[in-house]
């Protein structure tokens, strides 16, 4: 496998009628999301499980984004490598990934673009146009998107030619309105000639189209008008005899939500009765606060109108030194930010921690280090989430793998952070952020809101509280700032029970002692299902280990290993401090091997088990480019450990991404 | 020490505002006559004490809240506004008021000292002006001026001066007075009308380094080194400058009333302004933005918000928010 070369990666989607994988690509700002938008909504309203996958550049208009949207009757958790149908809107789009279309598949390009030379598409990476350029010429094959075309078609995919103007011209006769408008609806012609490929019923995307502009009538009329002519269009002048792909709707009426990751975080927080939140723009944590600032307010089963006071500060030194004060006053609180954001908070969580404030900071990870790749995703950030902030103090680390988790977990560190009065850090990732997914709606019965200890201070209480008084779990009861009869000092310096400041070392030593034994509670409190999961066949030799957005493909791998008699479990660790070492060390006794799986360069959480337990991963399986994992390719991972590889680091690479 | 409440019997003193614990700040600080201060302007406005937060930052300054039996958080280098805009925000109820140096505001916390000033948030800010960093042991403040050689410089500042009053004006404080912490009388008044302004106030005080702002002394201040011998600080409210800018004011009475205040805040040297620079009244508060998007946010502020039924089920109703995104 020739994995740093404009190659096929694999062939290995299967046609069937129960899921597609299909892409769309085109420039920012081209409206890419928005055809994704459609495609997967009208798959959704089908009753088909979706995937959506976003990749997009650090940059607002014009450099080059991509949507894999992967839809089945069967439950999807991770994206394919390779697609089945490719929508493309310009040159750069077919020439980069008219390589990932599987034999059998088919993908649309645009006329006007056939005789574009390769070297003379903008924004394409010189890297990608000589891997693209040296793979023509070694085929004999022209170096422009003719080229790419021809050997798609020698690769057995079916190329369809799709004239967007024209069929935009065509509409705007017909509905007698001008091009412009008329332009409007390219996304949804693109979506509905993939879909009239697969023969899917037109219906479900009128449908989609009402959800996405609910009483636009005029713009509904426009865009079904659309996808009727892209239906006739497609039956009219294609021959699609030879891509076998059809897509039927599932009959399954189970209810499903369709959202993103950052969307899943902002309704947990509103669930758990978060009431502030401060924020600074930052990739790919923004969205989240953006979210929740358009749903201020909300209803509430006490009748009074609910609401978030998010505030945009003007830093992250701010963000977080805001959101300590409120919590400070009783109101959960929390900032939400990714690696660069962080690194800017520290300070601030060190206040929190020897203050025992509880505090919840949000953390999407992205590529790094320093700005590294701003739209991309990485779980680089661990160490930094485990250890960041001078000296000690005790903190919850809570990681989520998908959409559902990082709901609930959203909701659940603001228990862990009342009830331990320290800081959480839910640690997420950029492609659990952008990642769309159907899933079964949230049920807020789960979520129990645990306050943890607040003081009564009230009723003849005299001089001040003795807020940080030495206790057998480390927790002392919390008054908080307002309550009559509560006052106290609250110091980032060395403190007495009353939060004055000293640098007494027999106090010093008990309220290091006091806090840190919190984590020694919270480790004896919390669940193990809480903090690590196990997928797969429990009983299996074959151990993964791994953490956060790797487990929906890592999941559909061991189902694949499963298919062929092979049989691993995945061990999934969610809290990341305190770190379940003892849970871990009885359950890793009987893995063998034990591969560590991880979407950075070392292998975080592989150290951080060894410095925890001993144990050491026999194998490490990273990823660092960047891009999430997919199933397949880790399956073949598998089956190469299985068989026996001597590689001890294997990096999984795909240039085509 | 006792919990300040007033009572009909009892006006509240100074006294119900200090606490028995020692102060270390070195004799004859500046520090002592703001604390002392702000101790009467606490019970001349007869607050709660459990209703008021002094936030100080880093920095002999930041020690101040230590000195009041109230809710009293040091926090950050540079960090006290973002914590007090926490702290009210969540809770508008409180009284806050910041304590904070010169270097912690307008070195390390002057990214936060400009956005505060957008906000206009309801809260005061006292600033310790003595252009030294105490507590390392006499560096530059920002505050000091180019040329100037403190003891503890090995040579003469080489860096230029803020102007606090400019700086705190033109990024929106919307109350903004100097005091010299050996005039207590008058620093009380100064504190009184600026936690009674309605919005973001600031208060510049000039205050010795007796340890290591070896230039301006007491004595400098009382104008010992002067023909005259007269003090260099007069106070505005013995001139006919009027601060304020009343509400609905236009927008030529505003840049008017800039003016008037850029040539005062500008004076220094032999001469030196104190008392009410600016009195903007015809700006909105935070909190009446806020009240704009969110209607209940004074009645259900964040810290007084119901989020659980007695069995700790979320109060919050998502049906709306999941009916957006609801397929099947």
């Amino acid at each position: 496998m020739a994995d740093r070369r404009y190659e096929p990666q694999s062939e290995t989607v299967t046609i069937n009628h129960d899921e597609l994988a299909w892409r769309v690509g085109g420039p920012q700002g081209s409206g890419v999301d928005t055809a994704a938008g459609i495609f997967q909504r009208a798959c959704a309203l089908g009753g088909l499980n979706v995937f959506g996958r976003r990749e997009y550049y650090s940059n607002i208009m014009g450099r080059h984004s991509y949507f894999d949207v992967r839809v089945a009757h069967h439950p999807v958790h991770s994206h394919c490598d390779e697609v089945q149908l490719l929508t493309t809107f310009e040159d750069e789009s077919l020439a980069r990934h008219a390589i990932s279309v599987v034999e059998g598949g088919a993908l649309f390009y645009a006329a006007k673009d056939v005789e574009k030379e390769v070297q003379g598409i903008t924004y394409l990476d010189l890297r990608a146009k000589d891997d693209l350029i040296a793979y023509l010429e070694e085929r004999g094959l022209p170096t422009t998107l003719g080229g790419v075309l021809e050997d798609a078609r020698q690769r057995g995919v079916q190329t369809y030619e799709a004239d967007f103007d024209k069929l935009v011209e065509s509409l705007a006769d017909q509905l007698d309105i001008v091009s412009a408008l008329a332009a409007r609806t390219t996304n949804t012609l693109a979506v509905a000639m993939s879909l009239a490929l697969v023969e899917y019923p037109r219906k479900y995307v009128y449908d989609a189209l009402a959800k996405i502009w609910p009483g636009r009538q005029k713009i509904i009329d426009m865009n079904v008008a659309a996808v009727d002519l892209a239906y006739q269009f497609v039956r009219d002048t294609y021959d699609t005899s030879k891509f076998e792909h059809r897509l039927t709707p599932s009959q399954s009426k189970e209810p499903r939500i369709l959202l993103n990751g950052n969307q899943a975080v902002a309704m947990g927080k509103i669930a758990a009765g978060m009431t502030f939140q401060s924020y600074y723009p930052i990739s790919p944590a923004t969205d989240e606060s953006t979210y929740l600032e358009a749903h201020e307010t909300f209803p509430s089963t006490n009748g009074a109108r609910g609401s978030v006071l998010v505030v945009q500060t003007e830093d992250e030194i701010s963000a977080v030194c805001m959101a300590a004060g409120a919590a400070l006053t009783g109101a959960r609180s929390a900032t939400a930010t990714s690696g660069p954001g962080f690194a800017l908070m520290v300070e601030g969580l060190g206040w929190a921690g020897i203050n025992e404030v509880p505090l919840v900071v949000t953390l999407y990870q992205r590529g790094g280090p320093s700005t590294g790749l701003p739209t991309r995703s990485e779980q680089g950030d661990l160490f930094l989430a485990l250890n960041a902030g001078h000296s000690e103090f005790p903190r919850i680390v809570l990681a989520s793998s998908d959409l559902e988790e990082a709901f609930y977990d959203a909701a659940a560190a603001f228990n862990y952070a009342e009830r331990y009065q320290t800081v959480v850090i839910h640690i997420l990732d950029k492609s659990i952020s952008s990642k769309t997914m159907s899933v079964p709606p949230f049920d807020l019965e789960r979520i129990r809101i645990e306050r943890g200890e607040i003081a009564s201070p009230n009723g003849g209480h005299e001089g001040p509280y003795p807020r940080f008084k030495p206790t057998e779990s480390g927790i002392s009861p919390r008054p908080l700032l307002g309550m009559p009869g509560g006052m106290h000092w609250l110091t980032g310096g060395e403190h007495t029970q009353y939060g004055r400041v000293t640098e007494d070392p027999v106090v010093r030593e008990q309220q290091m002692e006091k806090r840190m034994r919190k984590l020694e509670t919270a480790a004896r409190e919390i669940p193990v299902d809480e903090k690590l999961r196990v997928y797969g066949d429990p009983a299996a030799e074959f151990t993964i280990l791994s953490w956060g957005s790797n487990k929906g493909a890592i999941v559909e791998a061991i189902e694949l290993l499963a298919e062929e008699g092979c049989a691993a479990r995945l061990i999934q660790v969610r809290i990341m401090s305190p770190f379940p070492g003892p849970e871990l060390e009885e359950l890793l006794a009987p893995a063998k091997p034990l591969i560590g799986v991880e979407a950075n360069f070392s292998g975080q959480l592989a150290q951080v088990l060894r410095q925890h337990t001993g144990i050491a991963c026999d194998k490490l399986v990273v990823k660092y480019n960047g891009r999430p994992m997919a199933a397949r390719r880790l399956y073949e991972t598998f089956k190469t450990i299985m068989d026996g590889t001597d590689e001890t680091k294997i990096v999984l690479r795909n240039p085509n991404e | 020490m006792t919990t300040a409440t007033a009572t009909a019997n009892r006006k509240l003193t100074a006294k119900d505002f200090q606490v028995p614990f020692p102060n270390d700040w070195c004799p004859g600080c500046g520090d002592f006559g703001i604390i002392n201060a702000v101790q009467q302007a606490f019970a001349r406005l007869e607050l709660e004490a459990h209703k008021v937060a002094v936030v100080g930052g880093i920095g002999c300054s930041g020690k101040a809240p230590y000195y009041f039996p109230v809710y009293g958080v040091h926090t950050l280098h540079g960090r006290l506004l973002p914590f007090a805009h926490g702290i009210k925000l969540a809770n508008p109820e409180m009284t806050i008021v910041g304590v904070g140096g010169d270097g912690d505001g307008l070195g390390i916390g002057a990214g936060h000292f400009v956005n505060a000033g957008r906000r206009n948030l309801d809260m005061t800010y006292i600033f310790f002006n003595n252009e030294v960093y105490g507590l390392t042991k006499g560096q530059a403040a920002p505050t000091l001026a180019m040329g100037l050689q403190p003891k503890s410089l090995p040579a003469p500042n080489i860096q230029g001066q803020l102007n606090p009053l400019m700086m705190a004006m033109s990024v929106g404080f919307t109350w903004i007075g100097r005091g010299y912490s050996y005039n207590v009388k008058k620093v009380v008044d100064l504190i009184v009308a600026a936690i009674e302004h309605p919005g973001l106030s600031f208060i510049d005080i000039l205050q010795p380094c007796p340890t290591y702002n070896n230039l301006h002394t007491k004595d400098w201040y009382a104008g010992k080194d002067l023909d005259s011998g007269q003090p260099r600080i007069y106070w505005l409210d013995d001139t006919d400058y009027d601060p304020v800018i009343p509400e609905g004011a236009d927008d030529a009475a505003v840049l008017g009333k800039m003016n008037e205040f850029l040539t005062k805040a500008h004076e220094w040297g032999d001469e030196i302004p104190a008392g009410v620079f600016l009195d903007n009244r015809a700006t909105s508060t935070f909190a009446d933005r806020i009240e704009t998007r969110i209607e209940n946010y004074r009645a259900q502020p964040p810290n007084k918000r119901e989020i659980a039924d007695e069995s700790g089920r979320p109060t919050a109703d998502l049906s709306e928010i999941f009916d957006e995104v609801r397929m099947t």
